[in-house]
Parts: structure tokens; sequence; C-alpha cells
């Protein structure tokens, strides 16, 4: 009798585990190895035919005297720079126009996030298409008055990298704007009501009302968008692949090339590192500032 | 709100809307476009002179688009039940039980949401080689099988749920696994259906990681048969743009059914901490 019991208790014991088993076995093999398996890589040269060579510290020494390495690094700091105030704070704005119940507004709500869920391919391609030089965006720009004469984006350096991130910005905003919503919804009517006895315009109530209460999700959208542009590769894959001269490779873009087209594995795993460090420098601005603040359960959607 | 207000707040709101839909009506207006009508004529025309779906039935013709649907499909079916089933799985006994290693297992699981997939897809790669798992649809499958993520969300959905619930249930004698499948789950529906969408966006776009484990065309997905449609025809826009209209159409549809649980989801990440 006591013996079932035991043996019952130890099978109940085992249950936790059982559950976690599949999932941990996944992730495991493919996320806990392939991680460490990066790390022992980046120490080597392998070129996926021959067997792995350790090398040491040279393909980290080769990294630093790339000016290739140091080009694409430099081009996803700027992205960085550029993209992630925009997407910080021009969603507010787009969460503030569609946060009405009008007639009419859940359409407009679901055509700003339509980019979010189109793959970026068709992105990359459709715009390919408007910044064509004799293209829509040309004559749009002309009619205004704004351009006197068609500039082909992508091909020229000067604009070719701000374009590529024009796109990431397009598709990436209806994102963002949902989380603010969320944020909006959250801040009392209340505030806004006394606001409005007190005969405060309502672009001072966003002023000094809605930015101030939405700060956390201000912080949250700031990190994620940052380790999203960390990220950009298929923008560029598409519609530049790195041109012209080099001026739009980014970090990924740099590992992608260096991985699977050069097959020089140890090298692409290296910069991978190097991606992998500004990323946790990020994340961990992240645990700081989301204290206390909505969860970053949601950090790895992009 | 006065009148004049409502008025130009749907102006702002309908020149926005033209910024976000601009880009999709303009490829589908060139997708439309027979040979006969200048693509490039000046001023560009929206409405195409004679509408025709002559481009949709080339790009069948140029590659077997109707094959990467299929296998765009069943990659994506694959991956959305696989990865409800083990997050959720994996998600019960981290809300709802304690055992040892409880807290070590969630922060290495939430530690690996820092890490860049472009890292780990070198060694991934060698791994799925070395496992047979290229050219396959369960390779395609992989980084979407079971994600910390969705561990992470149905573990929040999960924490909602009143304990007592299944503790009537545990006496009167019924299994883990059932108490999970029978009370637990049609409970989490809302939360299960936000995954869904999530996961089926993220692997019905996903092409750097086909790009990679996939070279064997009758394997192709959508995005990978797009990229070649405009790698072989790239001076057809007419040809191209059909081809990236015909592959979003199903994604679309999708949205236009579930768009409520993209919302909900977001929010649901976003506020229960």
């Amino acid at each position: 009798m006591r013996a079932h019991r035991e043996w019952h208790e130890t099978l109940h014991r085992c249950v936790p585990y059982a559950f976690l088993t599949p999932a941990m076995l996944l992730i495991g093999t493919f996320v806990l190895l392939p991680m460490t398996s990066a790390l022992l890589i980046s120490f080597s040269e392998y070129n996926m035919i021959e067997a792995p060579r350790f090398v040491g510290l040279e393909q980290y020494r080769r990294l630093v005297s790339d000016p290739f390495f140091w080009n694409a690094l430099l081009n996803s700091l700027l992205y960085l720079l550029v993209v992630v105030p925009i997407l910080t704070f021009a969603p507010i704005f787009l969460a503030v126009l569609v946060n009405r119940r009008l007639p009419g507004i859940a359409v407009f709500r679901a055509i700003y996030y339509l980019p979010v869920v189109t793959s970026l391919v068709v992105t990359g391609l459709m715009w390919k298409w408007v910044y064509e030089e004799n293209g829509v965006l040309n004559f749009i720009l002309q009619k205004l008055g704004i351009l006197d004469d068609p500039i082909a984006w992508l091909a020229v350096a000067d604009t070719s990298l701000f374009a590529v991130m024009a796109v990431t910005v397009w598709s990436g905003m209806g994102f963002y704007m949902v989380i603010y919503l969320a944020g909006l919804q959250s801040i009392p009517k209340s505030l806004y009501e006394s606001a409005d006895l007190a005969g405060v315009s309502r672009v001072r109530q966003t002023v000094f009302i809605t930015i101030p209460m939405l700060q956390p999700y201000i912080a949250l959208v700031a990190v994620i968008s940052s380790i999203a542009a960390m990220k950009v590769f298929e923008e560029v894959f598409i519609m530049t692949n790195g041109g012209p001269l080099s001026q739009t490779e980014t970090l990924v873009f740099f590992v992608y090339q260096n991985a699977f087209v050069e097959f020089d594995m140890g090298y692409a795993s290296a910069a991978g590192i190097a991606l992998f460090v500004v990323t946790l420098a990020l994340s961990m601005i992240n645990l700081m500032l989301s204290r206390g603040s909505p969860n970053t359960g949601i950090t790895m959607y992009r | 709100m006065s009148s004049s207000r409502i008025v130009l707040r749907y102006a702002v709101l309908m020149i926005v809307a033209s910024v976000f839909a601009g880009p999709f009506l303009w490829l589908l207006s060139t997708a439309l476009k027979s040979g006969a009508e200048n693509i490039f004529q000046y001023p560009p025309a929206l409405i195409p002179r004679e509408a025709t779906l002559d481009n949709f039935k080339r790009v069948f013709e140029a590659l077997p688009f109707l094959s990467y649907f299929l296998n765009s499909a069943l990659v994506a079916a694959l991956a959305v039940s696989c990865n409800l089933m083990l997050c959720s799985l994996a998600a019960y006994p981290l809300a709802r039980m304690s055992f040892a290693g409880r807290q070590g297992i969630f922060l290495v699981l939430i530690s690996t949401l820092m890490l860049p997939f472009q890292l780990l897809m070198i060694p991934l790669y060698t791994i799925a080689v070395a496992l047979g798992l290229n050219n396959s649809f369960l390779g395609l499958v992989i980084p979407h099988a079971c994600t910390a993520f969705g561990i992470f969300l149905m573990r929040q959905a999960f924490m909602a749920i009143p304990h007592q619930l299944e503790e009537s249930a545990h006496l009167e004698g019924v299994t883990r696994l059932q108490i999970w499948w029978h009370v637990l789950l049609p409970l989490v529906k809302p939360t299960l259906a936000t995954l869904a969408v999530f996961t089926f966006v993220g692997v019905w776009g996903d092409f750097l990681w086909p790009l990679i484990i996939i070279d064997d065309q009758t394997r192709y997905t959508l995005p990978l048969g797009v990229n070649k449609l405009a790698g072989a025809f790239g001076k057809d826009w007419r040809l191209v743009a059909a081809g990236a209209v015909l592959s979003i159409v199903p994604m679309m549809l999708v949205f236009l059914f579930t768009q409520r649980f993209f919302i909900s989801g977001a929010l649901r990440g976003a506020v229960k901490g």
C-alpha cells in the first residue's frame, strides 16, 4: 500500500516536467544548442565542407580591421538613430487619431495595420516599384512642388539608405500604434474630463496628459523598435541588395552575405556575436526601463 | 465633437490611410493593367484603362504558384498547430504547478527572447542539415514550432484563471492532462487565437530562413516564389505585381476575419504584466 503511494507520488512529481519536455527539447535543440555553437563557430574557420578549424580570436581580429564590417555596423546604428525616434513618437499620434468611437474607425485601424501583416518581400517589391525613377512617388512629389527633378531613390548613394528606412517605418507603424492604443485605453477618462472642464485645449491635453501617461509604453516601444531596427534584412535584400556601393548594407545583411554567399561561417558568426552584443545592450536597457511598467513579452514580435 | 472637427478628423484619417493603402492600391492597379497600357505613362493612372486578369494567368504559367501556395499553407498549418500545442503544454506547469526548477526554466526561456535569430541561423542551418531537415517542410517549421514568446503568452493566460477551478476537478480524480484539455484550454481560447494569428503572420511572411534552408524549388513558399519571380522577370512589373498580389491575398483574408485578435493580442501582450 505504502509502496504504491510512494510510486504514485513520484509519478505525480514528474507531471510538470512531462508537460515541459516537448517544448524544452525543441528549444534546447533549436535555440540553446545553436547559441553555444554560434560562439564556438566564431572561434573557428568553417566553410561547411571541411571540419571547423579552431583559430582563436582570428575572426574577431579580421572583423575589427574590415571596413565593410564597420560600414555595416555604422549603417545599422544610423538606422537605429533615424528609425527609432520616428517609430517611437509618430505612432502615438496615429493611436490618438484612431482612439475614438467614430463610424468606420475600425476600417482605418485595419488599414494602418495592414503593412504589419504583409510579408516584407511583398512590401519591398511594392516600394521598389513606388520608388522607380519614373514612378509614382516622384510624380506625386513633383506635383506637390516638393521635387523639381525625379530621383532614383534606391540607386543614389545619398538617398538609398533613407529610402529603405522609410519602408521600415511604414511597415512597422501600425504595430506600435496598437501598443499605444492599449496604453491610451489605460488612461483614466476622468483626467480628460477635468481638463475639458478647465478649458484645456486638445493639443495641450495630448502634450500634458497623454504623453506623460504613456511613458512606460514609450519606453517599451523605443526598445522594441530599436531591436527591430538592428534586425533589418528583407527590405535591404529585396530593394537594394546592399547597394549602391554598400550604402544600405546592414549588420544582418553582412552576416547573411558572409555566411550564405561567401560560406565564411566563422567570420559571419563573429559578426553575429557583434550583433548579439548590441541587441543584448538594448535588451538590458529594456529590462531597466520596463521595471514596473507594462510587460515586455511582446518584445520579440517583430 | 463639433461637426467641423469630425470632418477634419476624417480628412486626416483619409490622408494617413492613403499613405498606408496607397502602395497596395498602386501594386494592384499595376497587376490589373494590360500589356497594351503603358505602366510608366505620365501622369500615372491608378485606374487601369481596361482591367485584365491576364497578368495573374501569366504568373501561373511562369512559375508553379499554386504549389508555392500549398507549400505555404502546409507549413503555416504545421507551425501554428505545433506552436499552440507545445506552448500551451509547457505553459501549464509554469503557470499553475509548483516544482523544482520552475523559476530557472522560466528565466532561461525568457532570456532566449533576447537572442537574435540571425545569430542562431548559422548553427541552426548546420543542425538542420545534420538532421536532414534542409529542403523539407519540417525544416521550414523549426523556428516557429515552439516559441518562447508563445509560452510566455500562454502562461499569462493560464495565470489569470482562478485556482479553485482545477482543484475541484482534481478531487474528482481527473488527470492533469484532462484538466489541461477539458478545463483550461477552453478558457484561454482568445489567447490561443491570438497566438495562432501571430504565428501565422510570422510563418506566412518568413523569408530569411526559407531562403537559407530551401533550394529545391518544389519546396518554395510564396515569399521565395515572389522573390524568384522578381529575380527572373524583374523588368516585367505587371507580372511581378500580380505575383505579389497573389501571395498576400490569403494573408489579407485571414487578417480581415481575425483582426480583432491582432488588436486584442497586442493589448494582451502589452498590458498584462
